[in-house]
């Protein structure tokens, strides 16, 4: 699909609003999915943005933005889907295979390597301390993300969305409950919720 | 260790149906990945749990590459791919066909109601996540200390969480943790 959608009617003055001078191609997708998802330690988004905003122009930031919010509503690893998404956009099914098997085909050779390794030597002493101490920190890095997100709740007095946050993680985190039957009960009753908040507040 | 006749079958269905479940991404699946791989299919311990999660973490690529891991520890490599797959597939296909679906009419207003509504429902996870994994790997007040010292830094500075990794590597080799 070409990127010409209707909101062209107003060009933004300093933004750069042509987005792709040239769509890219199958091969083009796979490397440079492959190299934002190596380089993507603790994370890809980053780097995709970087990749696909900044250096290649293949997006607008508004489009990667809208893009990304697809793919965050949806269930799902969202870099993958993004990956997909982005890539069928621009060279049909073959387009977003190629870039899911960047993504995910590089890294994951190295991970069974590294499943290997440890499968053989998890057990010594030395390396058991060492990530010991390494799952401490990436524990660390699990709750800032966590505080992040919670700060535009908080910021925003969103008493219903902390409430609904809260009553997912006790049922989560303290109750342990499977999680299909958590979300089939949390979010048809999170979007009647968001409904009835957002026609009071019209109204 | 497992009495399952099938492991690989039972890596493919549970990932595919978590796929489709984990909303806010693979960090807010952790909790039921944590179920499912210790207390349900026993797969591995709490302990190797912890290490697998941090393997994931000091790993490039995506987030959600710890199926990989839980996948080998099952199976060996073919456990890994089928869990790796198993996990991005089914979710994929939802991702080309609604996003093929919204790209007609993008003025609809519900995927905005549906992502606000589902964000305080991801977080809540992710929140849950932290508190599993935090029991699972801070069993010493000193571990816990790191822990809390990790995720003031990353909350508060833009230092690269490499950097910080890697110090825990080195406290964990020194014998800090415990």
């Amino acid at each position: 699909m070409p990127p010409d959608s209707p909101p062209a009617a107003l060009p933004a003055p300093d933004l750069p609003t042509i987005s792709a001078p040239t769509p890219p191609g199958l091969l083009e997708l796979f490397v440079a999915f492959a190299k934002m998802s190596l380089a993507g330690f603790g994370g890809v988004l980053v780097w995709a943005r970087r990749s696909i905003v900044d250096q290649n122009r293949w997006m607008t930031a508004d489009e990667f933005n809208e893009t990304f919010a697809l793919c965050h509503f949806l269930p799902g690893p969202n870099i993958v889907n993004l990956s997909v998404v982005f890539g069928s956009r621009f060279r049909g099914i073959p387009g977003g295979i190629a870039a899911f098997a960047g993504l995910v085909g590089p890294p994951v050779v190295i991970v069974t390597i590294l499943a290997a390794l440890y499968a053989r030597y998890g057990e010594i002493d030395a390396l058991r301390r060492i990530l010991a101490g390494v799952s401490c920190v990436a524990v660390g890095l699990l709750l800032a993300v966590v505080l992040r997100m919670m700060m535009p709740l908080i910021v925003k007095r969103d008493l219903v969305g902390l409430l609904i946050l809260a009553a997912v993680f006790v049922a989560i985190g303290l109750l342990r409950l499977p999680l299909p039957a958590v979300l089939l009960v949390a979010i048809p009753l999170s979007i009647a919720i968001t409904l009835i908040v957002r026609r009071r507040m019209t109204a | 260790m497992n009495s399952d006749p099938n492991p690989i079958w039972t890596l493919a269905w549970t990932f595919g149906l978590m796929s489709l479940f984990a909303v806010g991404g693979a960090n807010s699946a952790i909790p039921e990945m944590h179920r499912v791989a210790v207390d349900v299919h026993h797969w591995m311990t709490d302990k190797q749990f912890a290490d697998v999660f941090a393997i994931s973490q000091m790993s490039p690529g995506p987030n959600v590459l710890i199926v990989t891991l839980i996948g080998y520890s099952v199976a060996g490599v073919a456990g890994a791919l089928v869990a790796t797959l198993a996990m991005c597939g089914p979710t994929a296909v939802v991702a080309y066909y609604v996003s093929r679906l919204l790209a007609r009419s993008t003025r609809s207003r519900w995927p905005a109601i549906i992502q606000a509504a589902l964000v305080p429902l991801s977080i809540g996870l992710m929140g849950a996540s932290g508190l599993i994994l935090a029991l699972t790997s801070d069993r010493t007040w000193p571990a816990a200390l790191v822990t809390i010292a990790a995720a003031v830094l990353a909350f508060a500075t833009r230092l690269n969480p490499l950097w910080m990794l890697l110090a825990g590597g080195c406290l964990g080799f020194a014998g800090v943790i415990g």
